[in-house]
């Protein structure tokens, strides 16, 4: 890789001992990582690892029975998602979680609720304040919408999109937070090549201009090896490898449990 | 003139946000509120005024109300003439005990008490979904029946718990006549569509709506659950005692308790239903749909020489909004206006339609 | 343990708000025990309504708002037909028109809309609810009728050696009370222990899953809306028997709402223990605390039981919004 603009800092999140089950189903078991500043991390491993649970951890969704998420030194274990957006970890979802009912420009405006501050009066008159700051923020969901290459379908409800356009918004949306780290959950699943290779380079891209340090979820082993510059292999809600994509092509545990299983 | 917006291009984000950003429909709209202020005065008879029009704008504004909870953020209520009742019984003793207060400031203050209220049984929302939310608010529907008929004090410990009030007045005008009455709420309800729309297109509309959608999702892009619904009841019941309280005292006049019973938030809902949920124009369509139907039932046998009783056309009445109902959440589950929608899309690609 | 605190606070206030009239003195033994039983036999009536709404919600995922309006239909049918032909014949007659009723709501109403949301669904049945008042009204006439059981109503005095001054039981009250603990037990053996019975509870665990294996699943909506319908009209001639057949009869079967939620929205135990403490719950508030609070707010009236169920289900949605036997459920995402 050629020298990058914001060059892999520190660590900003950990991991330590995540143990996490639903009812008898351990789906995670005493699982601890980190994450670097700036860098592009990748979760892998096969169906029902734990993969998405992880990230459903980390961003508050659910709530491990043990262990502990350290994100930019502070410690929490239950906080809500809502709480854990407001401190700049915003994600994706895997099975599309947009609002269906609303257009392009709004879902990716609601991304930016976090940013607008003027009251429920002022809205109501939307005077002041209140207008100004819908278009202060409508300039930035539109850079957003540039950037990503959706302009012509702005306007439009968000389930009339084809799939690969929709996932395109939901990065949009998580984008639209302005986040220090983005979670990718499969943002490639069920797309053909060239759509994979948009996403990669919007994955790359968001990495290199923003700085945003990104953890994804993929199936893809190529474009895993590709673009990521460390990766966790989780196998039934263990981790059984760690480092970087040559150290864990090369780890026997992995090849065993994932890549051995040849595709 | 054809409805065409070639040509009118948009060159700032402001502009392009606008309310209605088709000059055609700007015009439209200018004319329209021309009409309902100066023209229906001039050609409307009293009766009109009292048994069609005056209920169907308090009504939209109970249905709009309505319509921000259930239609914008996704919570169910089948208790909603509860809050009208609140506002009603609000405006009323604030009339009766602060007499000096202006009439517009109590109904904003019966409003803001019906909201407060609004919360309170808006709080079970944060623990449950749906369907367990129609309960929390038919509690609220048979608790305030209750209250209003058996709480003395509400009602000035009136002999039969039915309570009278005099025509309003506003900065020395009495509001009496049907056409004063006509002209009055329908100043409040423009009014209100359009901080409903200010609403609904800012910022705390996105969140509502984004509750509705897709809850985890909305939480995880950081939209606080408690907030969002909340303000969703508190505004929803905000309308909802404004419209009770023009209900009492412009409509009614008197009322007997149960004046807001359970029928009277069944009706609420189907208004939304039929109009088009998360639709402020459906409010509209539905309220007017629901006033006018019955008159129609009454009507059309007389015209048609075969007259029926008023009890059969109150059963046929309750039959068609029953089967309506069915009808439009099966074949056109964003009711009326959505079928407006279509047929304004078509208009604009008129005569060219691919 | 300790998230359960809450539901335990709420069961000890409902404990000591039952023994207090005793505790007090406020109230002799027997004439307590004459409150509860009466509490009881609504209660069974409530349970058996209940089992037929949560019967519907568990195999078609539907919240049945046209339960009460299901109650009422059934009232007036079973009355007007009762005046041109024998009781008997009136209710077998009165059975059928619920089946088709059953036939016609899964045809019209539950085939179109599968798959769809559970508030659609819920508001569909609003729409059901009007058509039946209005279609009801219009075949059957809406003025109050009467239901005769033919059996003698004059109150007996039990327990007599017990209790200073016995106990009063409607005779009536007892045996329509002994009908319907009857019914909801058959019910519940119907739906463990036949194939039907299994079918049914398939279909309430996985609909697709089921249909996959071969059962027909409109089939077993049909079936399910009957047995909801016949509950309804076992309810509807009882209560109008007591009460007159009536609009209000429709507002009173609504009370199967909060029993479900007390209960827990799937659970065929929770419908009947929750409508017992429901049943048991509002008439010991009406008869004990109506008076008290009556007094101390200068009211006009009790009338407390008509939103009482509703307050404590509302309760209850804050501390256990899963009911007393309903499952857990976990969001995924």
């Amino acid at each position: 890789m050629t020298a990058r603009a914001h060059p892999i800092g520190g660590v900003i999140l950990a991991v330590e001992g995540v143990s996490l089950a639903f009812g008898g189903v351990q789906a995670l078991r005493e699982v601890s990582f980190d994450v670097r500043e700036h860098e592009v991390r990748a979760i892998i491993g096969p169906n029902g690892a734990g993969k998405s649970s992880m990230l459903n951890v980390i961003n508050g969704v659910y709530h491990p029975q043990q262990g502990t998420i350290r994100y930019l030194g502070r410690e929490y274990h239950d906080m809500d998602s809502h709480e854990v957006a407001a401190s700049g970890i915003s994600r994706t979802f895997q099975n599309l979680a947009l609002f269906k009912g609303m257009t392009v420009l709004d879902n990716i405006m609601a991304g930016r609720n976090l940013k607008m501050r003027t009251n429920l009066l002022l809205q109501a008159l939307r005077i002041g304040p209140a207008l100004r700051e819908e278009l202060e923020h409508r300039e930035a969901v539109e850079r957003i919408i540039d950037f990503l290459e959706i302009q012509a379908y702005r306007k439009i409800p968000v389930g009339r999109l084809p799939y690969g356009l929709q996932k395109r918004v939901d990065l949009a949306r998580a984008l639209a937070m302005e986040p220090r780290l983005l979670l990718l959950d499969e943002p490639m699943a069920g797309m053909n090549v060239e759509e994979k290779q948009d996403m990669c380079r919007f994955i790359l891209d968001v990495n290199d201009q923003f700085g945003t340090t990104i953890v994804l979820i993929e199936h893809d082993m190529g474009v895993v090896m590709d673009i990521s510059d460390r990766v966790v292999v989780l196998d039934y809600g263990r981790k059984i490898g760690d480092g970087t994509p040559d150290d864990v092509r090369a780890n026997q545990a992995v090849i065993d449990a994932y890549l051995g299983v040849s595709h | 003139m054809l409805y065409r917006e070639n040509g009118q291009f948009k060159s700032t984000y402001a502009s392009d946000q606008q309310m209605l950003p088709i000059a055609q429909d700007r015009v439209f709209m200018v004319l329209l509120l021309a009409f309902a202020f100066i023209g229906v005065p001039l050609v409307t008879s009293d009766y009109v005024f009292l048994s069609l029009l005056i209920p169907f704008l308090i009504l939209t504004l109970a249905a709009i109300g309505l319509n921000l909870l259930v239609g914008y953020c996704g919570q169910i209520s089948i208790g909603h003439a509860a809050f009208m009742a609140v506002g009603a019984y609000a405006a009323y003793n604030l009339v009766l005990r602060v007499p000096q207060l202006n009439f517009l400031v109590v109904l904003l203050l019966a409003g803001l008490i019906a909201a407060v209220i609004g919360v309170l049984f808006g709080i079970p929302s944060l623990r449950i979904k749906g369907l367990y939310l129609a309960v929390a608010t038919l509690a609220a529907q048979f608790f305030s029946d209750w209250m209003f008929a058996r709480v003395k004090w509400f009602t000035n410990y009136a002999h039969s718990g039915s309570v009278q009030t005099a025509p309003i007045e506003l900065f020395g005008w009495t509001v009496e006549t049907p056409v004063e009455k006509y002209l009055f709420l329908l100043a409040v309800l423009v009014v209100f569509t359009l901080v409903a729309k200010n609403l609904v297109r800012g910022h705390i509309g996105r969140e509502w709506m984004a509750m509705r959608d897709m809850d985890v999702a909305a939480e995880v892009i950081g939209i606080r659950p408690v907030y969002a619904k909340l303000t969703a009841f508190a505004v929803s019941a905000f309308y909802c005692g404004v419209a009770g309280a023009l209900w009492g005292f412009v409509y009614l006049g008197s009322w007997e308790p149960l004046a807001f019973n359970l029928n009277l938030s069944l009706n609420l809902l189907f208004m939304i239903i039929i109009g088009g949920m998360g639709s402020l124009l459906g409010s509209y369509f539905g309220a007017a749909f629901i006033v006018a139907l019955p008159i129609l039932l009454d009507q059309v046998p007389i015209w048609l020489g075969v007259p029926i009783s008023t009890a059969t056309s109150a059963h046929l009445a309750l039959m068609i909004f029953g089967a309506l109902i069915v009808f439009f959440l099966i074949v056109e589950p964003h009711g009326l206006a959505r079928l407006w929608a279509i047929g304004k899309e078509k208009l604009r690609l008129w005569p060219f339609p691919h | 343990m300790r998230k359960n605190w809450p539901v335990l606070a709420l069961g000890a206030a409902l404990l000591v708000g039952l023994a207090l009239p005793l505790a007090t003195g406020a109230s002799s033994l027997g004439f307590y025990i004459e409150v509860l039983l009466g509490g009881l036999m609504t209660g069974v009536l409530y349970s058996l309504v209940a089992l037929g709404f949560a019967l519907i919600f568990k195999a078609s995922g539907v919240f049945n708002f046209a339960q009460g309006a299901m109650v009422l239909f059934a009232a007036l049918a079973v009355a007007r037909l009762a005046e041109a032909v024998p009781l008997w014949l009136a209710i077998v007659l009165a059975t059928a028109i619920m089946v088709a009723l059953a036939w016609v709501i899964e045809r019209v109403v539950l085939r179109p809309l599968v798959n769809q949301e559970g508030v659609t669904l819920l508001m569909a049945t609003l729409g059901v609810t009007y058509f039946l008042d209005g279609f009801g009204q219009t075949v059957w006439g809406s003025d109050i009728y009467k239901i005769d059981l033919g059996i003698a109503k004059e109150p007996v005095m039990i327990l007599e050696k017990l209790f200073e001054g016995g106990i009063l039981v409607n005779k009536e009250d007892f045996l329509v009370a002994m009908v319907a603990a009857g019914l909801v037990a058959g019910l519940t053996l119907f739906f463990q222990k036949t194939a039907t019975g299994r079918a049914l509870r398939a279909v309430a665990d996985d609909h697709q899953a089921a249909q996959s294996v071969g059962i027909p699943l409109n089939h077993i909506w049909v079936i399910i809306w009957s047995v909801a319908g016949f509950v309804a009209l076992v309810a509807g001639v009882i209560w109008g028997s007591q009460l007159g057949v009536q609009f209000s009869l429709a507002q009173v079967a609504l009370k199967a709402l909060p029993v479900v939620i007390l209960g827990g929205f799937t659970s065929i135990a929770g419908a009947i223990v929750g409508g017992l403490i429901i049943g048991v719950g509002e008439k010991m508030a009406e008869v004990f605390l109506g008076p008290v609070l009556v007094k101390a707010f200068d009211l006009a009236g009790g009338g407390i039981e008509n939103w009482f169920a509703y307050v404590l289900a509302l309760l209850f949605l804050l501390v256990r919004p899963e009911g007393l036997f309903g499952e857990k459920h976990i969001d995924r995402v």
